[in-house]
């Protein structure tokens, strides 16, 4: 069932021609031919450029990513392959009343996600009281048996969190996973708001767009709020990024980061643990360092407590932390709450902690493990989406309507070898957003991943990364398997415009006139 | 040359020092850049001049070239195409000018964080206009826009540099691998320019050595200031008082000593190591320098001269590799 975007033969713009609406939730058209508000003044704009002329501003956006070298690494090809991240310049938009929701649905999620590992890291009751199970957490490959009766900084586990949300055939916006070991992709929010504002200025400046340049700088008030104890400046934390390497998919983001809160980024090679308190090596002799903010999984941080070969961590850093003289953001051990089989319980953890309904819901998941889900997942597996619980960027993964019945075989066989690795869900018709193709506008499926900061407070930068499945019909957005992504724009409310601008008007009238001396710039000699 | 810091007392000091390994790569970054600017220009002075000469005569310029840039000897007769593809493309020649770019640019690309978005994009902008490209035959006899393109881009980064960094301590170590670097390649070209032009070196130069003096300025970028000074009557004395003693001219050795000691004396101050060693070799090199007479030098042997500072260089930069880059943990931990 699908229709053109655009009633009439005659009247199609060139550049709508391959757009199509189907089931899924449609971003930009309530139907064929109607945009929704948000989207009308967007889509006029599109109508008066020229094929050509999108397409010229593509490729001056591609040149863009690539002399900045906004790019990320791909694994498993040639050596040191650096690709820019596919870069969509339709923006994606979301009112102002979507996102309140958004913002109220994930500070509670993140509370709630906080509690609960503070509780299974020390007395347990949620599994005392039987609502998540016992052996679910013993046998969850991130649980980390190491950080058992471990305080750390005002109890706060995920500093840092990348949740993914998708919208569904009826609008709503739902979870599909919690990111809450080290979450990337955050740089290209910003890259792709600074390359966008250059190509559509006024359509921006018309729009009323919260801005979300501010990230960096809450990351930073967020890092520093979680200081050890022991810390000379409290407010002035020596704070460092911990990166793998050069080699890392993520590098690119790593050193934008720690260049745009101006801290040093640091690999391990540069630190030491001496008397469990970390230093690092600079011209001046060895510094103490207090916080770390962490882009190396917790099996590599250190080899005297993790996996012994790797050569990314810090010998004696576990016992450092412990100790309470670093504070390591996110903290070792969260990945037990985003294991993809938690996941599932995450609506009576929230109800369990703050005795509220979840606001965000689930996307509707069976465990392997439980006999009656395993049992009618297998009958329709054609229609599922298997996913491995401790996998992440598209890894592992079955997608029922697309695979062949030699792969079907297969992941029945790797799920009755090993079910508790294993869930599933109903394939999601993921919400579609207009997208620059090769000159023209046609339809794509997008997820949105908004980046929560929690420290002395929750703070959401509005907006976040919209992925995109560039392959026609792909539902997989990961950029890892041919995804891409596109800017975010959460709108103010209308007056929220003119308030600002009165507020800013108020701070500079608050400069007496006759305090201001004007140098003179012209050579008045006649 | 130092500015007078003691003024200047900032309010909310953060802790003195930069990741050594930071401090390296910037260092090597400095070297690099100024290494492919030293052989672009050195070529294409070379090749320009080797049109104006007799076949005979630019075979043996060659191999001057070879060993002024210390590239790899070449046996047998020397193919012209085969020996600027050497020099300007091949990546297995460390110090070809692509290579050189490389290292810089995967040098910078360590330590992003501490250069301006505007650095790296200049730099990666060159990169990308040199890198895998595949050089037709005689490409070098139209090759005056490529060295144009890898001069005007290493003095862009070098303004952009200026312009958008902190004059840091970051900003100095990319000074002093920028100028150690001059020290040393601008010390061997000048050695073996001498060793080869063996007849006297009073009074003024006339015919085919006219043209061998002026090409060593050029390849210094230094004969419009030269002429400015002493005309455009060539006397080896003055070359060698310019480019050796001068301290305004920035292609000289002494200037680039100067520069090494600010770098150096900053960076101590920075770091609390003022008295290293690093600062006592480089301040010795500038007192021979500035306190020698041109007579004397060239009375005795220049070769040998060069010689000495060269192997001063070579102390510098051990002595900075150990103080600031690569020095003993343990020490540090009990001191």
């Amino acid at each position: 069932m699908t229709a053109t975007a655009v009633p009439s033969r005659l009247s199609i713009p060139a550049s709508f021609v391959n757009y199509q609406v189907d089931l899924a939730y449609d971003e930009m058209f309530v139907s064929p031919g109607m945009p929704r508000d948000h989207y009308r003044t967007l889509q006029q704009t599109l109508l008066k450029l020229a094929p050509e002329e999108l397409r010229r501003s593509q490729q001056a956006a591609d040149l863009a990513f690539l002399h900045e070298g906004i790019t990320f690494t791909v694994y498993g090809s040639k050596e040191g392959t650096e690709r820019i991240f596919p870069n969509d310049l339709l923006p994606r938009i979301i009112t102002s009343a979507e996102w309140a929701r958004i913002e109220k649905g994930l500070t509670q999620r993140v509370t709630a996600l906080n509690l609960f590992l503070r509780d299974i890291y020390h007395e347990g009751r949620i599994l005392s009281d039987k609502i998540v199970p016992r052996e679910l957490i013993y046998s969850c490959k991130h649980f980390r048996r190491e950080m058992r009766g471990i305080n750390v900084p005002r109890d706060i586990y995920v500093s840092i969190c990348g949740t993914d949300l998708v919208r569904l055939p009826d609008g709503q916006f739902a979870v599909l996973e919690d990111n809450l070991r080290v979450p990337s992709g955050v740089s290209y929010m910003l890259a792709n708001r600074k390359v966008l504002k250059r190509v559509f200025p006024t359509l921006f400046r018309d729009y009323g767009v919260w801005p979300v340049d501010h990230y960096p700088r809450a990351l930073l008030t967020t890092l520093k709020s979680l200081s050890p104890d022991h810390c000379a400046y409290q407010n002035d934390p020596t704070t460092v990024l911990l990166t793998p390497g050069v080699s890392n998919s993520a590098y690119f983001e790593h050193t934008f980061l720690a260049q745009q809160m101006g801290i040093e980024l640091v690999e391990g090679r540069d630190l030491l643990a001496h008397n469990n308190i970390v230093y690092m090596r600079t011209t001046a002799g060895l510094r103490r360092v207090d916080v770390i903010y962490r882009r190396v999984d917790d099996d590599f941080l250190d080899p005297l407590c993790f996996r012994p070969d790797s050569i990314l961590g810090v010998p004696g850093l576990f016992n450092a932390y412990r100790a309470g003289n670093v504070t390591l953001a996110n903290a070792i051990g969260t990945g037990v709450a985003d294991d993809k089989a938690v996941y599932a319980y995450v609506p009576e953890i929230i109800k369990y902690y703050l005795n509220e309904d979840a606001i965000l819901p689930n996307v509707p998941t069976y465990l392997m493990a439980n006999e009656s889900h395993r049992k009618q997942v297998l009958g329709n597996l054609d229609q599922m989406v298997v996913k491995a619980v401790g996998e992440s960027g598209g890894y592992g993964m079955l997608i029922g309507p697309h695979s062949t019945a030699q792969q079907r075989v297969e992941f029945k066989a790797r799920i009755m070898a090993d079910p508790r690795n294993y869930i599933a869900q109903p394939t999601l018709a993921l919400s579609c957003a207009p997208c620059l193709i090769d000159g023209s506008v046609e339809s794509r499926h997008i997820d949105l991943r908004p980046y929560i900061l929690m420290g002395e407070k929750v703070t959401l930068v509005p907006g976040g990364l919209t992925r995109v499945a560039l392959r026609k019909g792909s539902l997989v957005v990961n950029s890892s398997q041919g995804g891409g992504s596109k800017d975010t724009w959460v709108l103010r409310e209308p007056e929220s415009g003119a308030q600002l601008l009165e507020e800013v008007r108020k701070e500079l009238g608050s400069v007496a006139p006759d305090l201001v001396r004007e140098l003179p710039r012209e050579n008045r000699t006649a | 040359m130092r500015p007078p810091r003691n003024f200047y007392v900032p309010a909310f000091q953060r802790e003195a020092g930069m990741l050594s390994r930071v401090a390296d790569s910037l260092y090597w970054m400095g070297r690099y850049l100024e290494r492919a600017e030293h052989t672009a220009r050195l070529v294409n002075v070379e090749l320009n001049l080797w049109l104006d000469q007799s076949p005979e005569l630019g075979a043996g310029r060659w191999r001057f070239l070879l060993e002024a840039l210390r590239a790899p000897e070449v046996a047998g007769p020397v193919d012209p195409t085969q020996l600027v593809n050497t020099l300007v493309f091949s990546r297995r020649n460390a110090s070809s000018i692509v290579s050189c770019i490389a290292g810089a640019r995967e040098n910078l690309r360590h330590v992003r964080e501490q250069c301006s978005s505007r650095m790296w994009e200049q730099l990666n902008r060159l990169y990308l206009g040199v890198v895998d490209r595949q050089p037709e035959e005689e490409w070098f006899l139209k090759s005056h826009d490529f060295f144009l393109f890898v001069l005007e881009g290493a003095y862009l980064f070098h303004g952009v540099t200026d312009a958008t960094m902190s004059h840091g301590e970051g900003w100095q170590f990319i000074q002093l691998g920028r100028y150690v670097e001059r020290a040393d390649t601008l010390t061997t070209l000048l050695e073996t320019h001498f060793k080869r032009m063996t007849r006297t070196f009073d009074g003024t130069v006339e015919g085919a050595d006219y043209l061998e003096w002026v090409g060593l300025l050029r390849g210094c970028a230094a004969l419009e200031a030269y002429c400015k000074r002493h005309t455009a009557e060539i006397r080896p004395m003055r070359v060698a008082e310019c480019l050796l003693l001068n301290p305004d001219f920035p292609h000289s050795i002494r200037f680039a000593v100067d520069r090494i000691n600010a770098a150096l004396n900053l960076i101590g101050d920075l770091t609390e190591r003022r008295a290293k060693l690093p600062t006592r070799i480089a301040g010795r090199l500038r007192a021979q320098l500035s306190f020698s007479q041109i007579e004397e030098i060239m009375a005795e042997s220049v070769p040998a001269y060069l010689q000495s500072i060269r192997n001063e260089c070579a102390e510098i930069h051990a002595a900075i590799h150990g103080i600031y880059f690569d020095y003993s943990i343990d020490a540090e931990l009990a001191s």
